[in-house]
């Protein structure tokens, strides 16, 4: 299984536009998370709503069908982006879905007590939120997010389908360009793998020292 | 015009019984997957260390690279090894392989959920490996992951679309021929996403109602 | 418009049920300002969810509350009642504080902090000046050395004190103490009913105290209340009560536990 420098080079050219992608969506992804999060346990039953729509329709299609709606359907809209600007907010909003219920399951798991103490100090909504919930909430979203981000790395894929010049393409190019199919293409799984290799060990060191180490949530 | 609910309309029954080919798809798929994934999970759980080692390695490769490549991976080098499967028999099996690894860990949590003690009762019984397997430890170890399995069934039905990619025409490889013939890409992609909302939010419900059955039970 | 004998906390018909269950039953209730009062009586009986009901953490079915003469949770607009905004409901929330039985202090805080949250975000404080009322604070309650400290390296006993010290940092009008001790191991009981004791002879703190410990109560109370089944059973000088009770209800339950 020999493979010529300037097949590796391509590869890593590859790796590289896939990092960035990754770096990128998660940078749209996650904020947009927290804040979805909050907002579908709102009072105002609008906010819940209107959120819940979104949150529905992202988890509820496929991936690829969003990347290719935006793809194909934005330019008869009159909106000519990018495609690299297309894939960022395909799957920054796909993974903001997906964040929000992380964010919404760690904010319901904090001690109910919590918001009675910041109650009883007359605390506004936001101010209890800011300065009692979310901050406990936060721990608990770490390890899902860890693994978030390894999906994310793996989405990154589709994103050959609308032309971009991440790792799976250069796979795919080379195929056509070199031949010697199988070998390419383990490669390619290889490369994937090595890039998530550190960030499963991370979180999974990450999760391994928040259960142990730090007692936020239940006072003992 | 942008959009035209009369061409949605007449494209909508063509598109819909692709969608067939999708959950045919499916289906093969979580077969496999639930099949492999046991096997898979129980080696995992063997004394013997290579078939540990190595169910554990390819768990984790699988689940570390994307669907997408891995699918294309088996499409080119299936064929090199005398294997002719169509795209769809090869989709079938990528969806399955894919899946099954993680599977194989639904499976694990259920499989350590069932307490020690039964481990030793059939040992004491002297029940033969297999006997322990299929009596005693399944019976307890499934029932409790059968949501999880739920769940996965729905994620894999979302996955579907990247099967497209090797020809194979589930709803939204038929969508995207039918919007390159016409350039309209509009209606049939929204009648993409009708039906996965059609499908996936009735299925979340469902799975949630067999989450808080099985909690019962 | 305040007249001097306008009563701190006022229930009027006052029902509440969790399900199927009433938990309240038509309770009615005027305290006047600075009393110390006592709730006792049986598990279920209603008495948290009393104080709960005054701290906003749970809304009435029907009936009034009213603080300081103002209602809770409710606005008159010309004459009928309309669901209060959010404003006025803090402002009169704002005049009471509550101490719980799990303590409920923000763990990933140090105590003076936890102190220090409420004047600061709420009040508006600045740093220095709720620092230094802070300190003062956990000076009163005797943990002047622990300011630095996280809940997590406090006692039970501990942390109660500096929870009653976050809830008087607000400076309330009216104070809810809600089986304050009945989460603590017994040798730690004694600091914390102690702070609480000094606080009922040196301030004029309204303060609804829901206890099991009877001579405590007898104690720091000038009025108490058996109740029982989401009703009032019976109010009265803490010697009447603690001595001979009117109701056979009551006997029976202080009989109960004076038994141990």
């Amino acid at each position: 299984m020999l493979v010529p420098p300037y097949v590796l080079a391509w590869l890593v050219a590859g790796a590289e536009v896939t990092i960035k992608m990754t770096l990128m969506s998660a940078g749209l992804g996650f904020p947009l998370g927290i804040v979805a999060g909050i907002a579908r346990l709102s009072r105002w039953r609008l906010v819940r709503l209107v959120t819940g729509v979104y949150v529905q329709i992202f988890r509820g299609t496929s991936l690829l069908m969003q990347l290719f709606y935006f793809y194909f359907v934005f330019p008869f809209l009159g909106l000519k982006f990018d495609a690299t600007v297309i894939g960022v907010v395909a799957l920054g909003l796909c993974l903001g879905a997906y964040a929000s219920e992380v964010v919404r399951g760690a904010i319901l798991s904090v001690d109910p007590g919590q918001r009675d103490a910041a109650i009883a100090l007359n605390m506004k909504s936001w101010t209890a939120m800011r300065w009692v919930i979310l901050p406990q909430a936060f721990v608990a979203m770490l390890p899902p997010f860890g693994n978030q981000v390894i999906e994310q790395l793996k989405a990154t894929s589709l994103l050959s389908l609308i032309t971009i010049s991440e790792l799976a393409f250069a796979g795919k190019k080379l195929l056509q360009t070199y031949g010697q199919l199988s070998s390419i293409y383990f490669l390619v799984l290889v490369m994937y793998f090595v890039m998530n290799m550190p960030l499963s060990l991370f979180s999974r060191w990450l999760e391994r020292r928040l259960s142990k180490g730090l007692h936020l949530g239940r006072v003992e | 015009m942008i959009f035209d609910i009369h061409y949605m309309i007449e494209i909508a029954p063509r598109l819909l019984a692709a969608s067939v080919v999708t959950v045919e798809a499916t289906v093969g798929g979580i077969v496999v997957a639930i099949i492999v994934g046991l096997l898979l999970a129980i080696a995992r759980l063997s004394p013997i260390r290579p078939l540990r080692l190595a169910a554990g390695a390819y768990v984790e490769f699988v689940r570390m690279t994307p669907f997408l490549v891995q699918l294309f991976f088996l499409y080119f080098i299936l064929p090199l090894y005398g294997v002719t499967f169509g795209p769809f028999e090869t989709g079938i099996v990528a969806l399955g392989l894919n899946y099954s690894a993680y599977i194989a860990e639904v499976y694990r949590a259920g499989i350590q959920g069932v307490p020690r003690g039964q481990w030793e009762a059939a040992n004491a019984l002297n029940l033969s490996p297999a006997r322990t397997w299929i009596s005693i430890i399944l019976p307890q170890a499934i029932p409790p992951v059968i949501p999880a399995l739920g769940n996965y069934l729905v994620v894999m039905f979302k996955d579907t679309p990247i099967l497209s990619t090797i020809g194979i025409m589930e709803l939204l490889g038929r969508a995207l021929q039918e919007a390159n013939m016409t350039y309209r890409f509009f209606e049939p992609l929204t009648i993409v996403m009708l039906v996965f909302l059609a499908l996936s939010y009735p299925s979340s419900i469902f799975v949630d109602t067999l989450e808080r059955w099985f909690k019962r039970k | 418009m305040r007249f001097d004998d306008t009563p701190a906390v006022k229930l009027q018909g006052v029902c509440k049920s969790f399900g199927s269950t009433k938990v309240l039953d038509n309770v009615n209730l005027v305290v006047r300002e600075g009393q110390k009062l006592a709730i006792i009586g049986p598990s279920g009986s209603g008495k948290t969810t009393l104080l709960r009901l005054l701290m906003t953490l749970e809304r009435p079915e029907s009936g009034t509350i009213e603080i300081e003469g103002e209602l809770l949770g409710v606005r008159s607009v010309r004459g009928r009642p309309v669901r209060d905004s959010d404003a006025h409901l803090r402002k009169v929330r704002s005049m009471i504080g509550m101490v719980f039985q799990q303590f409920n202090l923000f763990p990933h805080m140090t105590a003076i902090a936890n102190i220090m949250v409420g004047p600061l975000h709420v009040l508006g404080m600045p740093r220095t000046e709720a620092r230094q009322s802070a300190l003062e604070l956990l000076d009163k309650v005797g943990l002047s050395d622990k300011a630095d400290a996280y809940p997590r390296e406090l006692s039970g006993g501990q942390q109660q004190r500096v929870a009653i010290a976050r809830a008087l940092a607000m400076h309330p009008k009216i104070m809810l103490f809600d089986e304050i001790t009945s989460a603590l191991d017994p040798e730690l009981i004694g600091e914390v009913l102690k702070v609480v004791r000094d606080l009922s002879r040196e301030t004029n703190i309204t303060m609804l105290i829901v206890t099991h410990e009877m001579s405590w109560a007898r104690d720091v109370s000038d009025r108490v209340i058996f109740m029982d089944h989401g009703a009032i059973e019976e109010d009265a000088s803490p010697d009447v009560i603690f001595t001979n009770p009117t109701s056979e209800r009551t006997r029976a339950f202080l009989s109960a536990i004076l038994e141990r």
